[in-house]
């Protein structure tokens, strides 16, 4: 019998009730899998995500983080 | 990532802290960068000035990214906080009302033209030679206060991309505060 491993994604989260709403993420996603939601906060396409953490690393407020989830 | 138009916009940052240096009238043109984010966001666009066109915000992440002017750290989590993001609006509200209210006594004859600029609220710069003449007292004392008020935001924002990530200051803009403040009463009557 083949045990499958369950498969662990990485992808961005924004702590929501923190963000400003800069858009400095949205700059450096490279799928453009972030935008900022009705100038409310920043919004991530768990679709899109590829959990690179570019915009974790740019994010000035660092409220955003790179965590995993189940696939 | 394809570069727009919008994307040069630092350079309206430099431009008008360089016109400040040699005529302090040119302040005048900074309400621009206070009435466009408020009426953007008014209307419904949100926080769309600071996401794209924002000129400071430009400014520090040039200087922070491409000159490596920044230490790329961490900012105490403090800065995000909410009773930071709106103590420091509601002093620089306080400020900024203090500075209509000198320009007022000077248009009412009550003070003399102070050919200053303050910075960090606190220092006195003579700037006596921006100034040449030929408009009401008030007119200049707005311009000098205006322009304080400008060049002393831009040093903070410097400060806090050196010691943090570039765009900190986007942090605890206090025209961002008010953006997303707008925005979300906005969200909330929807």
């Amino acid at each position: 019998m083949i045990e499958e491993k369950p498969r662990k994604k990485r992808k961005a989260q924004v702590a929501k009730q923190d963000c400003v709403a800069c858009g400095c993420c949205t700059k450096v996603c490279p799928k453009g899998a972030i935008r900022v939601y009705k100038g409310l906060y920043a919004q991530v396409n768990e679709g899109l995500c590829i959990g690179c953490g570019r915009c974790a690393a740019e994010c000035p407020a660092a409220i955003i983080e790179v965590v995993k989830v189940d696939a | 990532m394809k570069k727009h138009w919008y994307d040069y916009l630092w350079i309206v940052s430099i431009v008008y802290l360089t016109l400040g240096f040699f005529n302090i009238l040119c302040a005048w043109i900074g309400l621009i960068f206070f009435f466009l984010p408020l009426l953007i966001a008014i209307f419904g666009g949100g926080k769309l000035y600071c996401n794209l066109f924002c000129d400071r915000g430009q400014l520090l992440s040039l200087l922070g990214k491409k000159l490596k002017l920044s230490a790329n750290r961490r900012p105490p989590v403090f800065l995000h906080k909410k009773w930071f993001r709106y103590g420091f609006l509601a002093f620089f509200m306080v400020m900024f009302g203090q500075m209509l209210w000198i320009t007022y006594l000077v248009g009412a004859g009550q003070r003399p033209l102070s050919q200053h600029v303050k910075l960090l609220w606190s220092i006195k710069l003579p700037w006596q030679w921006a100034y040449h003449g030929g408009v009401s007292p008030w007119v200049a004392q707005f311009s000098f206060g205006f322009y304080s008020i400008m060049l002393t935001s831009t040093l903070l924002g410097i400060i806090t991309m050196i010691l943090f990530r570039p765009r900190s200051w986007c942090v605890y803009c206090p025209m961002g505060t008010m953006t997303q403040l707008i925005s979300r009463a906005r969200s909330r009557s929807e």
